[in-house]
């Protein structure tokens, strides 16, 4: 125990802890209750200084909008308020840890943002003259290179807009690498324990989804899937760190298996962040790579998005490529964008433009400022901030599969078992201890899963804190204090939703009063 | 004469004459958890036996419910539309999902019967 | 490393506490033979004034639209986005937040996503609208297989007025979804007969407006022979500032409203990220791709919201989902959240305003030029301009000397011969009276 938590732990707890009263306002200290844009409509407001245009006649051709819009209006300093407000009542990476398994939420650093604003890669055109963006391709050239270098696949997609997406083109360029060798496939394999993006890619692609089971520790079962592997299956789909966060030792015999049988070894390189510099992707027989550069390359996951999800592709896929291909010219570095010449194969585009070239620029500050001993003791670190938190809860919590891990930690219900807690219940007293929830109830495989991952980015210190927290909330499910945990959170913003009510009656927006005639400019 | 059978799915299916009421058992609603919306299949399409014919979405999950029996259907559940909380207290009753004019009556005696579903959700544990 | 709180000395007591002799010892589940020996040939850590430098070089070598007259559109455009708009993104709050998966804590990201979802069915006047989707192209693809499902038919009439990506895009995910795309062959500014081509296995009619080449149309007659049909209209808006000023798609009975968001709150990067909006009619809700918030209330009663029909996404229906997608454009919202509000009504009709003065100053006067027609009756802040000669060279030659003039068609139709004389050209608010003189001038001096 560090010297912080047996302080925390001498402390005693506050008599009576009643809830404090209510605020007159509904406020609640630096919790302010706001209300929706829509709900501070002011005629005659504008939070913007535009001038008047130069008579001039219209050539709308007679389309002109002839019913107001129906937007609200506030002030500058009134929109600030409000988006202010609303900050404040989110949790973030910079305010706390996020122990999301399978979402590395790492730190987000800030050089990254002011780079990523520079007027020479944010005020660009995507189809400005090639001869005007030499620069921006290069970046675009440059972060290829270390990605292709990190994977050891000879090819790369860019354009992918999140990790699903890449998931996406991938599986794509595998039926495309299908139908161009005459080989109509029609099932796909998946583990159980994949992430659900997998089997709805799958089928997206056009594909029936085969399931494979996992082994008692927590790995796919090899001889399950040797039978289940046979003429008519076009790709396994494996995750590697797997979703237990264990790494797939077999996995060596697995691609021999997969592609005796003349499919491809798709990975979701979702856990990327355990191996980073330590293994190579290609050198585990995989053909066909995504990652996530809003995990492992610290992009900032902005509350949902944007994301941007490279693929990185073997020789037997990289001709089915997305457009747009970056390639050497005579005259510097040019696109290709057109199915023609080197591109003539490609399974064509899945975005507009060239892909999330603004993401672009933050990973490859995030490299740059790593390099290569650096990204190699990101995965280190992880793994080692994982594996000691397994270590200080192995008393109170129950690991569901034996050993260490890699860089997630994954534990089931049954140290609740007999507590009226479910596993949502505990996660949910962690957030009035000021913790952002783990995963939970994934991976499906394991009853109540509770997965860990806290990143290279937590300090031996925050690890204690947060163990300790954790073990004392088990001790008091333990020993019966269930109302604490039925009752969570009660000192977030908002106490428990029913979100029952939100899918049986979907309010979707806000809609003026009936009363309300419509507003004018 | 009315017969009521299950299915491994946890679909009930009551016959009552020619036509039959389908619906999920008890077990399956407290699986699901809160009933939020169902959709069901148009009157008038037919059914093959163990074809998919609604699919009942709850917060967490959404489960496929699968025709126990090749037939026509003649009628559908509207209140579930506003009110899909019945098929959580009432999967039995008011829940119910779709009816049938039935193929094949006497295919009916093939399923599962009241005891056995009883056994079979106690194995489940 | 300034990232990495670690010490050697935590690292050794992290190690003792584990149990293990080294951190090799937690990695011996890799086959020896994928083990890497050495580090990556890449190189070595760089303090932030070394990459500082780096990049900034890299940045110093393209020409940005604001050192030069700019005039590029095609889907991207480059409008002015306030202060604060940038500011108030980068709290970190608002930054470096998850995906709302716990609303207790999320309310703030909950909150300005069920703003975002109004302020689209508002502009395009629909019903309903999600949290959006990855960008413009996506969310028209994602528009035709929701037809697909709505109709259970496998056939999209595409316009040959559609952004060519965004057609590019539609016939990608249809080919592996065995979709079949009839595209209509691009005819700038000219007349298209899309309903002799509704059949009864058409799932939907794809339409942009203003189209590619800047064309404005009423597309309500399209909407009712669709209708009569059973077919859907789905309507792409690529510069949606153009609903500050033109009729909207929901005006126009369109069903579902796939739209670009980029113009308001966002840079324009390149190319990415943008913002898919994607809007339609509350009957086709459970069909809707793509992440949903809705309003409830707390266990105390209080006003909140929640990500909310949820049973249609991967993460439960898996093989079943509506789409695969995970993310939505997150940041990129807000931006264009904050960026309207402090619009608001009028802002927005003013900037809309600015944008279509701007345009017909400058084909007025680049109409005056010898040789040069502008093709368009109508347009909104971009038209498809002729010259008497292939635009490619013209629009090199330009930019060689510092003016970025508009986007020559060949650069998307390469093949096309009868197009390679036109380009398009786009006036924003941020386009001065100097720059068209400018534009002028370099387009008069390269023609002669």
């Amino acid at each position: 125990m560090s010297e912080w938590s047996r302080a925390v732990s001498a402390r005693p707890a506050p008599a009576g802890a009643a809830p404090p009263a209510a605020a007159t306002s509904g406020n609640r200290g630096l919790q302010i209750e706001e209300p929706l844009l829509f709900e501070q409509d002011g005629p005659g407001r504008c939070g913007v200084d535009l001038p008047e245009p130069a008579p001039f006649h219209s050539r709308l051709g007679g389309l002109e909008r002839r019913e107001p819009i129906g937007l609200p209006r506030l002030s500058e300093p009134q929109v600030v308020r409000h988006f202010t407000r609303l900050s404040q009542k989110n949790y973030a990476i910079d305010s706390g840890p996020y122990p999301l398994g399978s979402c590395t939420m790492k730190h987000n650093p800030r050089l990254n943002e002011k780079l990523a604003r520079l007027p020479g890669f944010a005020d660009l055109h995507p189809l400005q003259p090639l001869a005007t963006v030499q620069g921006v391709l290069e970046l675009i050239d440059t972060l290829a290179h270390w990605l292709k270098t990190l994977t050891g696949m000879p090819a790369i997609a860019l354009s992918p807009a999140a990790g699903a997406h890449g998931e996406l083109c991938g599986m794509m360029a595998i039926r495309a690498a299908l139908e161009a060798r005459g080989d109509r496939r029609r099932r796909v394999l998946v583990p159980e324990s994949a992430h659900g993006t997998n089997p709805a890619t799958a089928a997206t692609c056009g594909w029936s989804v085969d399931p494979v089971p996992a082994n008692a520790r927590g790995r796919v079962d090899l001889a399950a899937l040797r039978a289940r592997l046979a003429d008519d299956v076009a790709a396994l789909m494996l995750t590697n760190p797997n979703t237990c966060g264990l790494f797939e030792d077999e996995i060596l015999d697995i691609a021999a298996a997969v592609h005796e049988k003349g499919a491809f070894f798709y990975c979701d390189g979702a856990n990327f962040n355990a191996i980073i510099g330590r293994v190579r992707p290609a050198d585990l027989g995989i053909d066909c790579i995504h990652l996530n550069l809003h995990k492992t390359f610290s992009t900032p996951h902005g509350g949902g998005g944007p994301g941007s999800g490279p693929v990185g592709l073997a020789e037997s896929l990289a001709p089915f490529a997305p457009l747009p291909w970056l390639v050497h010219g005579p005259d510097g570095l040019a696109l290709l964008e057109q199915p023609a010449g080197p591109a003539a194969r490609t399974l064509g585009r899945i975005k507009a433009f060239h892909g999330q070239v603004g993401m672009f620029v933050r990973a490859l500050a995030y490299m740059m400022s790593h390099g290569a001993e650096g990204l190699r003791q990101v995965a280190e670190d992880a793994v080692l901030n994982a594996n000691y938190l397994r270590t200080l809860l192995a008393a109170d919590l129950t690991q569901a599969f034996p050993g260490p891990c890699m860089h997630e930690a994954l534990f089931d219900d049954r140290f609740l078992e007999h507590t009226g807690v479910t596993t949502l219940d505990f996660v949910k007293a962690l957030i009035d201890e000021g913790y952002h929830p783990m995963t939970i109830y994934f991976p499906l495989i394991v009853h109540g899963a509770l997965l860990i991952e806290p990143t290279e980015s937590e300090s031996k210190e925050e690890l204690d804190r947060f163990a300790a927290v954790l073990t004392a909330l088990a001790r008091a499910a333990r020993a019966g204090d269930a109302e604490r945990f039925h009752a969570a959170p009660r000192l977030a913003p908002r106490r428990r939703l029913d979100e029952t009510l939100a899918a049986r009656r979907p309010v979707l927006r806000w809609r003026p009063p009936p009363a309300e005639r419509p507003q004018g400019a | 004469m009315t017969e009521l059978r299950f299915t491994s799915e946890h679909e009930w299916i009551r016959r009552d004459g020619d036509v039959a009421t389908v619906g999920i058992t008890d077990y399956a609603q407290n699986q699901l958890g809160d009933v939020v919306y169902v959709e069901l299949p148009e009157i008038g399409r037919h059914l093959d036996k163990g074809a998919e014919a609604a699919v009942v979405e709850s917060v967490k999950a959404a489960s496929e419910v699968y025709a126990p029996l090749s037939g026509e259907v003649v009628a559908v559940n509207e209140t579930l539309a506003g009110e899909p909380a019945k098929v959580n207290a009432d999967p039995m009753g008011e829940g119910w999902f779709f009816k049938l004019r039935l193929d094949n009556p006497e295919e009916l005696a093939t399923l599962m019967d009241e005891e056995a579903y009883r056994r079979l959700v106690e194995g489940l544990g | 490393m300034r990232y990495l709180p670690l010490t050697p000395h935590d690292r050794r007591a992290m190690l003792a506490a584990i149990g293990v002799r080294s951190i090799d010892d937690l990695f011996a589940e890799v086959p020896p033979a994928a083990r890497l020996a050495e580090l990556p040939d890449l190189p070595r850590a760089m303090g932030e004034i070394e990459v500082e430098r780096r990049l900034s070089q890299m940045a110093a070598k393209n020409l940005a639209a604001g050192a030069a007259p700019f005039f590029l559109g095609g889907g991207v455009y480059r409008h002015h986005v306030p202060a604060a708009v940038d500011y108030l993104i980068q709290r970190g709050e608002f930054l470096t937040s998850y995906t709302p998966y716990q609303p207790e804590i999320a309310q703030g990201t909950l909150q300005y996503l069920f703003e975002f979802q109004t302020q689209v069915a508002v502009l395009t006047a629909m019903e309903i609208a999600n949290a959006s989707l990855y960008d413009g192209a996506t969310a028209c693809a994602e528009a035709v297989m929701m037809a697909g499902r709505i109709t259970r038919r496998k056939k999209a009439v595409v316009s040959g007025g559609l952004h060519p990506h965004y057609r590019e895009v539609c016939e990608t995910y249809a080919r592996f979804a065995g979709f079949a795309v009839a595209a209509q062959a691009p005819t700038p500014c000219g007349a298209e007969d899309l309903e002799r081509h509704i059949d009864g296995e058409t799932a939907c009619v794809v339409v942009q407006n203003p189209d590619f080449y800047g064309e404005l149309r009423d597309y309500s007659d399209l909407a009712r022979a669709c209708h009569d049909r059973g077919a859907l209209l789905v309507v792409v808006v690529t510069e949606i500032i153009s609903l500050g000023a033109v009729r909207p798609p929901g005006a126009m009975d369109a069903d579902i409203v796939a739209a670009e968001g980029q113009s308001l709150g966002n840079m324009m990067n390149f190319g990415g990220p943008h913002l898919g909006l994607f809007a339609t009619r509350e009957r086709f809700v459970r069909q809707m791709p793509g992440r949903l918030v809705g309003e409830t209330v707390d266990a105390d009663g209080r006003r909140g919201w929640v990500l909310t029909l949820s049973a249609r996404e991967q993460h439960i229906r898996r093989e079943k989902a509506t789409s695969n997608v995970c993310t939505n454009a997150g940041l990129c919202a807000l931006a264009f959240t904050i960026h309207l509000a402090l619009l608001g009504e009028a802002g927005l009709v003013r900037l809309a305003q600015l944008n279509h003065a701007a345009a017909v100053a400058l084909a007025d006067r680049l109409a005056s030029l010898p040789g040069v027609r502008i093709l368009n009756r109508s347009f909104f802040n971009e038209f498809t301009m002729a010259l008497p000669r292939p635009a490619g060279p013209v629009v090199e030659t330009l930019a060689a000397a510092g003016i970025l003039a508009g986007i020559p068609l060949s650069r998307f139709y390469p093949g096309r011969a009868e197009l390679a004389p036109l380009m398009l050209v786009a006036a924003t608010e941020t386009v001065t009276e100097e720059d068209m003189k400018r534009l002028e001038a370099g387009l008069a001096r390269v023609l002669s």
